[in-house]
């Protein structure tokens, strides 16, 4: 089989695989977001208790292969009697992992924002709360964009794990075309070049983005 | 001027691990008396400020504000009704001039967006900077920084301001109009405390001037007293010391 | 446990290896970058550019069923250290440019300036300096490397991970299983990190800040 044959006979499935890719990764990254900030707001500011269990969680998932996590999640959980779905485990593992490193993204964004904003949101009687929420938080989380879109690309490329758990998305779609053709090179090649053109367009997009939304700062956070 | 008593500071006390920055710091201000604390830096002045509406915890001792007593279960009420100016402004910097005036009247004080708007222009306008309202921080220079953070404070209509060296991160030129402002307020009949080495604006509005050295009040008396003739031997020397380093026109 | 330590073992072999590797590949692809004339220049972004973009795993297939194709047929636990290695070269090549390009170019001015040509400027100021600057991602990329080892297990290298299945696989407790091996690998993180923690401190030049985002 030409090459170009391969292309033509492979793309509707690897589209279809792209689908999931793309729909996997916004999802993964926007719901990591809300447990990032959580997290990070618990590290941040909590009380002892709150803040040890958010430092050691985030620890635990930063330390740990997100495969080993989708492990945990897909032939672990069977154990206690929850059974996920090969994409439900993969979501759930992703968010929980990005949620981790965006916890610490944000913390970054929050800690080079001075001590003097807090202290002038206090001083007109704002409670600690109210400070976080009207001040430090927008401030911040303008501030994570970059990290935020560097987190977005990971993403795009480690959905492709979730493949060795039975997800379907473009990895596993590109094992099955090659399993019956045998064109394994070519293939994978071909899936290269998808995730290539995907992770580039990405690139191109945030960066205009960015450039639109002009945030003065220093970039935070790069896997 | 009444007699009545806005602020009483009674014996504060703050350490820094083993450094002791406050050793039993006492002082009072009536209505619409302005004082004006000097003196070297890092002797404690801005930390006492800080203890009065509690951004610094003191150690020991106890601020009451219209003889009531100020505790961390008061603090957000009690923070409303005292106006502090800080030496880098500290504005919000995602918010507009008009937003950084009228949020603690909207979140804070619950008021409606009209009445915040139209309390928030009114102090704007007072500062000079009205026409700057849909600025950014970014955008303005540092006295007119300073003169929003001043609105800002305003705006909660406070009893009492305290102003800690809020010219001190200013270019010369821009010390002026933010000292007009201060000169207006304490002339309005505000009660303020000053932290600053204008000795100039202290000469011309302070009812008193606090001299204090580490950690401690060394003397204290009208202006008149203290630039002519000091008891101490210390004002003496620190004066002659400010006179010398800024020129004969901030005397 | 003691299977699971030579699943560790074969882990901390890809790791290294592949590491090494990177490190090999990503300092002449650094320099071309800096020092090189257009065309070095373009080919080493275009090298960094593309095997940062692509998932490790579809870099894995493609070495493992690519070369047979010119005829090489590669163990999995080559095709792993080859896969790893590149893709890591591709990112310390990125640390390595952000270091030597963070020091300011008064360095190599002044360097010049008492009559030493570009080789002794880098071999004596730059390279002393771009070194601490780079131990800090440096380490960072050390976690990743040992953390994308675990995607061994999809060309069948029984490291930790696959090691860790197949026990699951005769006793039937994936929750205990999975959870040692998620614990050797927070192990070896953290002492990596701290090793690493360590080697900075000992190189530590007094008043010399990495740059960080702290205030």
């Amino acid at each position: 089989m030409s090459f170009g044959q391969i292309v033509l006979s492979s793309m509707p499935r690897l589209l279809n695989g792209l689908v999931v890719t793309i729909y996997m990764t916004i999802f993964s990254a926007g719901v990591g977001m809300l447990i990032g900030v959580l997290l990070c707001l618990g590290r941040v500011y909590g009380n002892r208790l709150v803040r040890a269990l958010c430092v050691g969680f985030i620890e635990l998932i930063r330390g740990t292969p997100m495969l080993v996590q989708l492990f945990i999640l897909y032939y672990g959980l069977p154990v206690y009697g929850i059974r996920l779905t090969p994409l439900m485990a993969a979501l759930i593992g992703f968010c929980i992992n990005s949620g981790a490193y965006q916890a610490e993204y944000i913390r970054g964004a929050i800690q080079s924002i001075g001590s003097g904003q807090m202290k002038a949101a206090y001083s007109i009687g704002m409670t600690k709360w109210q400070a976080v929420r009207l001040i430090i938080l927008p401030q911040a989380l303008r501030r994570v964009i970059p990290a935020w879109t560097n987190e977005f690309i990971y993403l795009l490329k480690y959905t492709s794990m979730a493949y060795i758990i039975g997800a379907p998305e473009m990895m596993a779609q590109a094992k099955f075309i090659a399993s019956r053709n045998f064109e394994f090179f070519r293939v994978y090649l071909l899936t290269a070049f998808v995730y290539l053109a995907v992770v580039w367009i990405a690139a191109e997009i945030f960066s205009r983005l960015e450039r639109r939304l002009r945030i003065p700062g220093t970039v935070i956070g790069e896997r | 001027m009444s007699e009545e008593i806005v602020l009483k500071i009674e014996d504060l006390h703050k350490s820094y691990g083993d450094n002791a920055v406050l050793k039993g710091v006492s002082l009072q201000l009536k209505r619409g008396e302005t004082k004006v604390i000097i003196g070297p830096s890092g002797t404690g002045k801005s930390t006492l400020l800080g203890c009065v509406n509690r951004l610094v915890e003191p150690d020991g001792g106890n601020v009451y504000l219209e003889n009531e007593l100020i505790t961390p279960h008061n603090i957000h009420k009690m923070r409303q009704k005292i106006g502090y100016v800080f030496q880098d402004f500290n504005l919000f910097n995602h918010l507009t001039a008009l937003d950084n005036v009228r949020i603690g009247l909207v979140k804070v004080q619950k008021l409606s967006k009209d009445e915040a708007t139209q309390i928030a222009m009114e102090q704007l306008k007072r500062v000079g900077l009205a026409e700057k309202a849909n600025l950014y921080p970014s955008q303005l220079s540092g006295g007119q920084k300073q003169r929003v953070a001043i609105a800002r404070a305003l705006a909660m209509r406070p009893k009492l301001m305290l102003f800690d060296e809020p010219t001190s991160a200013l270019d010369p030129e821009l010390i002026g109009e933010v000292l007009s402002v201060m000169i207006e307020l304490a002339n309005s009949g505000m009660t303020m405390l000053v932290v600053t080495h204008e000795l100039g604006f202290a000469r011309t509005v302070a009812d008193e001037i606090i001299f204090m050295e580490n950690g401690v009040i060394v003397e204290q008396g009208p202006p008149s007293k203290i630039f002519t003739n000091p008891e101490k031997e210390r004002t003496r020397q620190f004066l002659r010391r400010l006179t010398e380093l800024y020129g004969e026109d901030k005397v | 446990m003691p299977i699971l330590l030579k699943g560790t073992w074969v882990t901390v072999q890809l790791t290294i290896l592949g590491l090494v590797l990177g490190l090999v590949i990503a300092v002449p692809v650094s320099f071309g970058q800096i020092y090189g004339g257009r065309v070095a220049r373009l080919l080493c972004s275009i090298y960094e550019r593309v095997f940062r973009s692509i998932p490790l795993l579809v870099l894995l297939m493609l070495i493992f069923y690519g070369l047979p194709e010119i005829g090489v047929r590669p163990a999995p636990f080559l095709a792993c250290i080859l896969g790893l290695g590149i893709r890591s070269s591709a990112y310390q090549s990125q640390i390595f440019r952000g270091a030597i390009l963070s020091i300011g170019k008064g360095q190599t001015l002044a360097a010049f300036s008492i009559g030493m040509n570009k080789i002794q400027a880098f071999r004596y100021i730059i390279f002393p300096q771009a070194l601490r600057y780079s131990i800090a991602p440096w380490t960072n990329e050390f976690t990743v490397v040992l953390k994308d080892s675990s995607m061994a297990y999809a060309l069948g290298v029984v490291e930790l991970l696959r090691q860790g299945s197949y026990i699951i696989s005769r006793t039937y407790e994936p929750m205990t299983i999975f959870l040692t091996c998620a614990a050797i690998y927070l192990l070896m993180t953290i002492s990596a990190n701290k090793i690493m923690q360590l080697l900075e401190r000992r190189l530590q030049i007094p008043g010399f800040e990495i740059k960080e985002v702290s205030h």
